[in-house]
This record gives C-alpha cells, sequence and structure tokens, in this order.
C-alpha cells in the first residue's frame, strides 16, 4: 500500500470559492455553522451521499471546491428543507445544495452520467421551449441520455398511466413564449 | 363566493389529472370559484432551480405578473410550484439585485410585478379561507370506512410556513375528520418521497416510500391521502417493486384530499378522477 497523503493543507484550499460561497443569496450564513450535525441526522438520504450534508458545509465554506463540485450530494438532494428548519443557525442549507448544483454546472465538474444533472438542464431547454413541461418526453430525453435500458425498466409504468389517461403525449405551446424567451435573453444581457 | 387565480402547474395537466378534476368539482361545490390563470407558463419547479436559479425566478415571475393583472390570490394544487412562487417572492423581495434583474426581464415584454400576489396551496385556501364548521355542515356522504393516513409531504410546510407547522401539520387531519374519516396517527406525515430524484433513482424510491407505506399500513390506514402531484405518484408507483423487494404485502390506493373532500360533499365519483387510480379505491368506494 502506498502511503499518500490524504488531508489538505490550508493553503491548497480554495478560498475564492470559500468567499464566492458566502457571497452569494443563500450562503451568507454559512460560517456560521457549528458542525452540530442535525442536518445530517434530519436528511434522509444522507445515506446515499458521498459527504453529509454537514460535512459539504464545512468542506464549501473551507473551500474544498474540487471535492464539493464533483460530490454527488447536492443533486441527491430532495429538497425537503427538514435540514434548513431544522438547523439552529438557520443556515440555508437546501439553498446551498441548489447554489452548488448550478455552480458545478457552470464549471462542468457536475458527476457525470448522473442522471439528475441531465434531467435538470434537459427540462429547463423543453420549458424555455415551450413555456410548458412535457413530462413524457422529458422522461424519454432522460433515459436516452443516461443509458436507453431505463426506457425499457419505465415502459411498464407509461403503460399503466396511459391506461390511466395521466400521459400526455402531446404538449401545447402557450402564446406568450416569445414573451418568455425575450424575457429570458433580457436576463442573460444583465448578467 | 371566493374567486381565486388558478394557477394549475404542469402535473396536474399529465400524471394528477384526476387531482385536477376532484380539485375543481369539489372547489366549486362550496363556492371557491377557480379561473385559470390565462397563459400560464412552467414554473420550472425545483429542477429548473438547480439549472440557474435567476433563469427559474424570470420565468415565476411572469406568473406573478399575470396574477397580480386579476388582483386574486394565485392557488395551486403542487407543492412544488406552491415552493418556487414562495421563494421567488422570498427572493424578489430580499434581494435587490435579483429584483432589479426581474424587472428589467418583465419590462423588456411590457410587464410588471409589484409584488402583491398572495400565494396559496388548494389545502391553504381550503382551510383558511372556509370555515370548517361550514365543510362539516356541507357533507352529504361521511367517509365511513376510509381510515386514512394524512400525508403532507415537504414542500407544503417547508421552509415556509405559511399555514401550518413545518413537522407536525394538522389542517388536513381536522378536515378529514370533519368529512367523516377516521384519520389515523401518521408521524411520517411530513417525511420527504424523494420527489424527483426517487423518479430518477429507482433504488431511492423504492426505499423511501417503502418506509412511509409500511408506517401507514401499520398504523391500521387503508388509504393514504396527499395534497402533492409528485407524493401522489412516487407513493403509487412503487408499491408493487416495494412488495418484491421487501417481500411485504402493501396496497393502499393513494388519493387527493380533494378527490374525498368532493365524495363527502356528495360529488358523483365519476368526476372526481377515482378511474385513474393505479392502485384501486374501488373497494373502499363500495364500502362507504
Ligand atoms: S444543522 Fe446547521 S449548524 Fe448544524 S451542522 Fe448542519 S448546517 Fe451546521
Ligand atoms: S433538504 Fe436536502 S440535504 Fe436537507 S434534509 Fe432534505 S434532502 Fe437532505
Amino acid at each position: 500500500m502506498k502511503v499518500e497523503r490524504v488531508i489538505k493543507y490550508e493553503a491548497e484550499l480554495d478560498k475564492d470559492f470559500s468567499q464566492w460561497v458566502v457571497s452569494v443569496p443563500g450562503g451568507e450564513q454559512i460560517r456560521d455553522c457549528i458542525q452540530c450535525g442535525t442536518c445530517s441526522a434530519t436528511c434522509p438520504l444522507s445515506i446515499y451521499m458521498d459527504y453529509t450534508p454537514r460535512k459539504i458545509i464545512l468542506m464549501a465554506h473551507q473551500g474544498f471546491k474540487e471535492e464539493v463540485l464533483r460530490s454527488f450530494t447536492p443533486w441527491l438532494c430532495a429538497s425537503c428543507y427538514a435540514c434548513m428548519v431544522n438547523c439552529p443557525r438557520e443556515i440555508k442549507i437546501t439553498e446551498i445544495m441548489y447554489i452548488l448544483k448550478e455552480k458545478a454546472i457552470e464549471e462542468g465538474m457536475y458527476p457525470k452520467r448522473f442522471p439528475i444533472p441531465v434531467l435538470a438542464r434537459e427540462f429547463t431547454r423543453m420549458i424555455v421551449k415551450k413555456g410548458r413541461n412535457p413530462e413524457t418526453k422529458l422522461i424519454i430525453a432522460l433515459a436516452l441520455r443516461t443509458n436507453p435500458l431505463n426506457l425499457l425498466k419505465m415502459a411498464p409504468l407509461g403503460l399503466r398511466l396511459m391506461k390511466a389517461g395521466r400521459l400526455e403525449i402531446m404538449t401545447k405551446s402557450i402564446k406568450g413564449k416569445d414573451q418568455l424567451k425575450t424575457m429570458l435573453q433580457s436576463l442573460e444581457a444583465t448578467t | 363566493m371566493k374567486e381565486y387565480a388558478y394557477y394549475p402547474g404542469c402535473s396536474v395537466k399529465g400524471t394528477a389529472k384526476h387531482y385536477e378534476e376532484s380539485l375543481l368539482t369539489a372547489f366549486d361545490v362550496l363556492g371557491l370559484n377557480l379561473t385559470e390563470l390565462e397563459d400560464w407558463n412552467c414554473c420550472g419547479a425545483t429542477l429548473a432551480l438547480a439549472v440557474n436559479e435567476l433563469k427559474s425566478f424570470t420565468m415565476v415571475s411572469r406568473n406573478l405578473a399575470l396574477a397580480e393583472k386579476t388582483g386574486l390570490d394565485i392557488v395551486t394544487p403542487c407543492s412544488a410550484c406552491y415552493l418556487v412562487l414562495l421563494k421567488t417572492q422570498d427572493y424578489i423581495r430580499r434581494y435587490p439585485d435579483i429584483k432589479a434583474k426581474i424587472d428589467r426581464a418583465l419590462k423588456s415584454v411590457g410587464m410588471e410585478y409589484r409584488g402583491t400576489v398572495r400565494v396559496k396551496h388548494t389545502l391553504e385556501a381550503l382551510v383558511n379561507d372556509v370555515k370548517l364548521e361550514e365543510v362539516k355542515n356541507r357533507v352529504t356522504r361521511p367517509l365511513k370506512g376510509f381510515k386514512v393516513a394524512p400525508y403532507y409531504g415537504c414542500q407544503i410546510v417547508r421552509p415556509y410556513k405559511e399555514f401550518d407547522h413545518p413537522f407536525y401539520p394538522d389542517s388536513m387531519d381536522r378536515l378529514l375528520k370533519a368529512l367523516g374519516a377516521e384519520v389515523v396517527d401518521y408521524p411520517l406525515k411530513t417525511d420527504c418521497c424523494g420527489a424527483a430524484i426517487a423518479g430518477t433513482m429507482e433504488e431511492v424510491g423504492v426505499r423511501l416510500n417503502y418506509v412511509l407505506l409500511k408506517e401507514a399500513q401499520k398504523r391500521g390506514a387503508n388509504c393514504v391521502v396527499t395534497v402533492c402531484p409528485l407524493c401522489q405518484l412516487n407513493l403509487e408507483q412503487y408499491q408493487g417493486k416495494i412488495n418484491k423487494r421487501f417481500n411485504s404485502d402493501i396496497s393502499l390506493p393513494i388519493l387527493y384530499f380533494t378527490q374525498l373532500l368532493g365524495l363527502a360533499l356528495g360529488v358523483p365519483e365519476e368526476r372526481l378522477g377515482f378511474n385513474r387510480a393505479m392502485v384501486s379505491a374501488d373497494s373502499l368506494l363500495e364500502a362507504a
């Protein structure tokens, strides 16, 4: 076994990242964290996470940029807001998870082939185009992008939903879809 | 008669059609008039927030601006839409920078949002705007034989605690009791169903929903009542897989509170979307 240093020196941490977290809406109080672990204990998804919410919060404000942005944790957060409501320091943990997801996509660092980032992107692309969310197409697109075999696995559910008349194949565009596009362009011009 | 701007969200136009069907008929009986917001757009629910928060706020603000013009409160049946609407309002209020960008985007298409709209969940509108006594007086078919686990899920009560407790809400418990149902004590009422994660990662969906359903079964419930399209779908769709994986025998109809409301108010079953269930409630309906 090779003996390696596994702990980072402080000098290797990304202080810009740490400052960035504090500067974005929702991240302001992150430094108030007392590492009590209430969030991790509350979180129903923490058993699947590579870093628990408590760890992610600490690592984010310490500047472990790579580790945090490549982590599965934010992508596994189901936004149940249980941690955030319970946090004794009122840290906006759930909102920080959102910020981290956004940042990970921006920096191209999200875990590859993980369905959720793909889903999120695909979702936004489709709603921006039509103004409405075509549930069915989204699911198919997602399966094709990740693992086409998933389509087969999902087929029984699709059939059951179809029988119940709960599958909408066609999505009508809204009248104001150009309005929506113009608004988003205006947004891009200001950011 | 009370008027609302109805923001349906995308799910009730697809997988949750029976939520909308039952909502519109039941609310109508109580004189709650939902007029669909003209040309509303998808709010991006919680997923768009992951890609770009500002984009999501911008899309939502168009709906808020449309609603403001009507002068009515927004009512939405979907907990994810509800959360995104509230969060957008919250961020517009707290961050001048975000407000400026959104104002500019709205202005680019000749719209504005002054911040006067009130956003309500359908359950909130019902329990806050109609007296429970009044609902009770209108009941013509008490929900005999229904032993209900009231499941609220997350985003209707968290993080914006607009009308009930974030972990132990009871507004729906009281409503269902008024409708004549037996309500079981259900401590998992605000535990998470996995939301969109459950849909994309089966392992998560199966486990979280197993816990929720098993507890409901153990407590003697013969159905679970929900307030959100995503919760309803998750709890319903995994039952087969759960039984295989955990060797259990769960078969619980997952209903919308509006279906039971309509039923108790005497609306014919056919108009409440019971036929759209994947786990049928027929035996309960026959017994009632
Ligand atoms: S609950 Fe709050 S204070 Fe405690 S570890 Fe989590 S983020 Fe830190
Ligand atoms: S909001 Fe996310 S991190 Fe917090 S408890 Fe829920 S799933 Fe876990």
